[in-house]
């Protein structure tokens, strides 16, 4: 569904060249959950970019269904780690921004439906016509759930979506995903620094190292779903899986936190 | 205690009830002073003798009001329909922006009053150069807080609507505007205070009709209960426009009332 090859991605910033990826080869496979994992500033918002369109590579070719990206696709939708909506709009207004946007989306009325469906899913009946400030934290991100479900992606890219909610928020809608995953078999790329995030939603977690960013390894989760992070069958996996990961993001690699303030000394 | 606190801050009632009691206290103190030091009216008339003045003549008065009104609203509109595109062409292209902001910067740094007599010899007593007065003065803060506005768009928003593959106008449309929207609302406030000026300023150097020319006149026969009807007049005026300009915000953008 997702290829990447030999891909690479250098920015020219103030401060000169940073290279944020390097030699990333990925395959995703249809309806598979990945989670992308590793310390800050290893380079994965910037990996997820490139395969929604949203950032041309340096090097390397990206594929989405067997297409090259060449920009933005209707059937891959993006979630970011704030919710992203649009204030003046209405919960369902927001829901269903993505149609109104598509020129060539016919068919309005199904896709009310569907917004009013997708509400009731995660548990926001009710809520339509409430504008975004009025909702919690936890709910704004449901909405954008929605949003980036109203056009039923075959690919969703998920960027730190539950990293700024609160942990009890956080399992509630892990589980939530894994159902949606596994009713609508989408693939998906989720970013997350988060090792219990990565153990209980992927079928594969890919660890990156920073500075440049690369692919460390990738780890096999097969842990029988649904997984829940409380009292579970499984907990020697989960105790298992997770300690290899937390053994390779320690990995002292590139002392990420030391190096901004040699920059500054050497000055 | 805390009951009446609390009262106080929040009771609807007491947000009109309490400006109204400090405004009659005001008055009254006002009043009071007049009579306690015995001031003459020339030097300070009370606030019975600036009603009388105005019932003296009220139809005058309201004319008067009326062509103030007209070039105070018109300057007003004008300032909107020539600074907004000016500001969204600013906030476009980074040439324009180096090209005309430093500009904009010096036209601004002319104390508009020096301006107001040149604006009578290039265009004569009539009410274009109140117009054109009110223009100058409103035209920098509305540009100024459009072009903040238009750039304050949150990036991951923008980003969004890149990743919906929206057009670049309907970027502009369903995201930019509206969210500059009450940023331009911040700065058409400063502008409508500074519009009543304008148009006062104006009148003062060189008109035949308009509050302020009323009140020039007054002070040349010492009638300073009739500048002082003026006067109140003038910021009624004032008043009736900026609130005129805080409900429409409120009707076109009442989620950002939250943040303020
Ligand atoms: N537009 C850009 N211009 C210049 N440098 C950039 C740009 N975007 C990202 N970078 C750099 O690329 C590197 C990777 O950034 P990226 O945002 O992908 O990291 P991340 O893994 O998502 O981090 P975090 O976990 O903090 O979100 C960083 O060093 C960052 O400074
Ligand atoms: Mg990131």
């Amino acid at each position: 569904m997702i290829r990447l090859d030999g891909v690479g991605q250098v920015f020219d910033g103030r401060e000169g060249r940073i290279t944020a990826l390097e030699k990333i080869d990925l395959h995703v496979h249809a309806g598979e959950f990945v989670t992308l994992i590793g310390r800050s500033g290893c380079g994965k918002s910037t990996l997820l970019r490139l395969i929604a369109g949203l950032l041309p590579p340096t090097s390397g070719t990206v594929e989405v269904a067997g297409e090259p990206v060449t920009g933005p696709r209707a059937d891959v939708s993006f979630m970011f780690q704030r919710p992203a909506l649009l204030p003046w709009r209405s919960v369902l207004s927001n829901v269903l921004l993505p149609v109104e946007l598509d020129r060539q989306a016919r068919d309005r009325t199904t896709y009310r439906d569907l917004a009013h469906t997708l509400l009731e899913m995660v548990g926001l009946q009710g809520f339509e016509r409430r504008l975004p400030h009025e909702l919690s934290g936890g709910m704004q991100q449901r909405v954008s759930l929605c949003r980036s479900l109203i056009r039923s992606p075959q690919v969703m890219l998920m960027d730190e979506p539950f990293s700024a909610l609160d942990a009890l928020t956080r399992t509630e809608l892990s589980e939530e995903l894994q159902r949606i995953k596994m009713e609508l078999s989408t693939t998906i790329v989720f970013v997350t620094h988060s090792i219990e995030e990565a153990v209980v939603l992927a079928d594969r977690a890919v660890v990156l190292t920073p500075r440049p960013g690369r692919m460390r390894e990738i780890v096999e989760i097969d842990i029988p779903r649904p997984r829940t992070l409380g009292p579970n069958a499984h907990l020697e996996d989960v105790a298992r899986i997770s300690g290899r990961l937390h053994g390779l993001l320690a990995e002292k690699t590139a002392p990420d936190d030391v190096r901004p303030t040699d920059k500054v000394r050497s000055r | 205690m805390t009951a009446k606190r609390s009262w106080v801050a929040h009771s609807p009632v007491a947000a009109v009830v309490l400006p109204v009691i400090g405004l009659i206290g005001a008055i009254a103190l006002w009043w009071l002073a007049v009579i306690a030091f015995s001031i003459p009216e020339y030097l300070l008339p009370t606030p019975k003798d600036v009603t009388l003045t105005f019932f003296e003549q009220p139809a005058y008065l309201l004319e008067q009001l009326w062509v103030s009104f007209l070039e105070t609203v018109e300057g007003f509109l004008l300032s909107i329909v020539v600074g907004v595109p000016i500001a969204l062409l600013i906030v476009r292209s980074v040439l324009l922006e180096r090209l005309v902001y430093p500009l904009l910067l010096m036209l601004n740094s002319i104390p508009k009053i020096a301006v107001a007599p040149l604006l009578v010899i290039w265009f004569g007593f009539g009410q274009g150069p109140k117009v054109l007065m009110v223009l100058l003065v409103c035209f920098f803060p509305v540009v100024i807080s459009t072009a903040q506005g238009m750039k304050s768009t949150p990036a991951e928003l923008v980003e969004l609507m890149r990743s919906l593959n929206a057009s670049r106008t309907q970027e502009f449309f369903k995201l930019r505007l509206r969210f500059a929207l009450p940023q331009i609302f911040t700065g058409l406030k400063v502008a409508i205070s500074l519009a009543v000026i304008g148009s006062v300023i104006a009148e003062f150097v060189g008109a035949t009709e308009g509050l302020g020319y009323v009140i020039t006149q007054s002070g040349a026969s010492a009638d300073t209960s009739l500048a002082f009807a003026g006067i109140t007049l003038l910021s009624l005026m004032s008043i009736v426009l900026f609130y005129g300009l805080v409900w429409l915000e409120h009707l076109l953008v009442p989620w950002a009332e939250e943040n303020r």
